[in-house]
């Protein structure tokens, strides 16, 4: 199977705090990023209203349907899309081939202004995600479950 | 792929009902989220036809308690069963950790299960992954109706590799909690081996 994604509390830190100043700096409503598959990684802004793993899994199920539909043009993936709503609009881009970066803002901002932001942010993100995966991959790295027991898997459906 | 995070402590792993189409899978995410409690799933999203066919994925958030201090949530999907939305399954699958067959007893729909089944096969290793290894838990839905195959039979066309396998009438829920429960532990036991 393919290994799976390891957030550490380092890396998470780092990545919060991007996120964090893209929102004061796109001046963004939402900022959150998601891995390809649909797992929410990191969320900044007033994100406390919004269902955000429905987000994470229907931004990834889009981001997928695209890049179907970019392969299908001889195309390898669209990096970038915007969507714009009457009141909100979304932004979303691939960052180092692997997570997605969603802003979702409104009349305060504007696509331009997002669109340089987001830019910066991507180096930034792409820098942290590399450190990640060499983490990850270094030799000598246990798995992150290794010390769970089959009793404690158990338990988990004993009730 | 699961998503292991040390700093909000929580293990997220992606599970797919595959199967052909009108074999029961949404039915089977519909009846784990009705008996859900409410602080243990998400909102469930369907995105349906008009006529309530799957068009491209059902997905429901589900929490399943604690593991060492390690949150463990499922996100639970569907795929649209129908033959022509092949391209959308393959996208579905990306990144799965473990997949529930679910397949309709009936007599008439056996060649519809096996054009699945094999269906899944080549959309898995065109991902990377191959059914042989994958956790996986075959279930036998429709048991209720009259003009279903033995289970022996299921078994037989379906089941090679021996895998844990339930009889099911999912609307009323026989079997759906026990297909879930079993899939979710192979996909922590696999974890745990480090795959």
């Amino acid at each position: 199977m393919n290994p799976g994604l390891v957030m550490y509390e380092e890396e998470f830190r780092k990545i919060s705090g991007i996120c964090d100043r893209l929102t004061r700096d796109a001046s963004a409503k939402v900022v959150f990023l998601v891995d390809k598959n649909g797992q929410l990684i990191a969320a900044a802004g007033q994100s406390q209203d919004l269902d955000t793993t429905s987000l994470a899994s229907l931004t990834a199920g889009n981001v997928a349907a695209m890049g179907g539909l970019a392969k299908l043009i001889g195309e390898s993936e669209f990096p970038s899309q915007f969507h714009e709503g009457a009141h909100e609009s979304i932004h979303m881009s691939i960052v180092g081939g692997k997570v997605v970066l969603v802003v979702i803002f409104d009349a305060k901002s504007s696509l331009g202004l997002v669109r340089l932001r987001v830019r910066k942010a991507s180096d930034e993100l792409a820098r942290v995600f590399e450190q990640l995966a060499r983490r990850q991959s270094a030799p000598g790295t246990p798995s992150p479950l290794a010390e769970i027991t089959d009793d404690d898997i158990d338990n988990l459906f004993s009730a | 792929m699961s998503f292991i995070n040390y700093s909000s402590r929580e293990i997220n792993c992606k599970i797919v009902y595959y199967g052909p189409g009108l074999c029961g899978k949404t039915t089977n995410l519909q009846y784990v989220y009705a008996r859900t409690s409410p602080e243990a799933k998400g909102k469930m999203i369907s995105l349906a036809t008009e006529t309530e066919r799957t068009l491209f994925f059902d997905f429901l958030p589900l929490s399943l308690g604690e593991i060492r201090g390690f949150k463990t949530r499922f996100h639970l999907y569907t795929v649209p069963g129908q033959v022509f939305y092949d391209a959308s399954r393959k996208l579905i699958l990306k990144g799965v950790d473990g997949v529930v067959f679910v397949a309709d007893s009936q007599i008439e729909r056996m060649e519809a299960n096996l054009e699945s089944v094999e269906n899944l096969r080549i959309n898995l290793s065109e991902q990377g992954y191959d059914l042989n290894r994958i956790p996986y838990v075959v279930q036998y839905n429709k048991r209720d109706l009259p003009n279903v195959a033995t289970v022996e039979e299921l078994h037989r066309l379906l089941n090679p590799r021996n895998v844990p396998e339930y009889q099911a009438v999912a609307p009323t829920g026989v079997g759906v909690f026990d297909t879930l429960k079993q899939v979710a532990k192979l996909v922590l036991t696999e974890l745990k081996r480090g795959g």
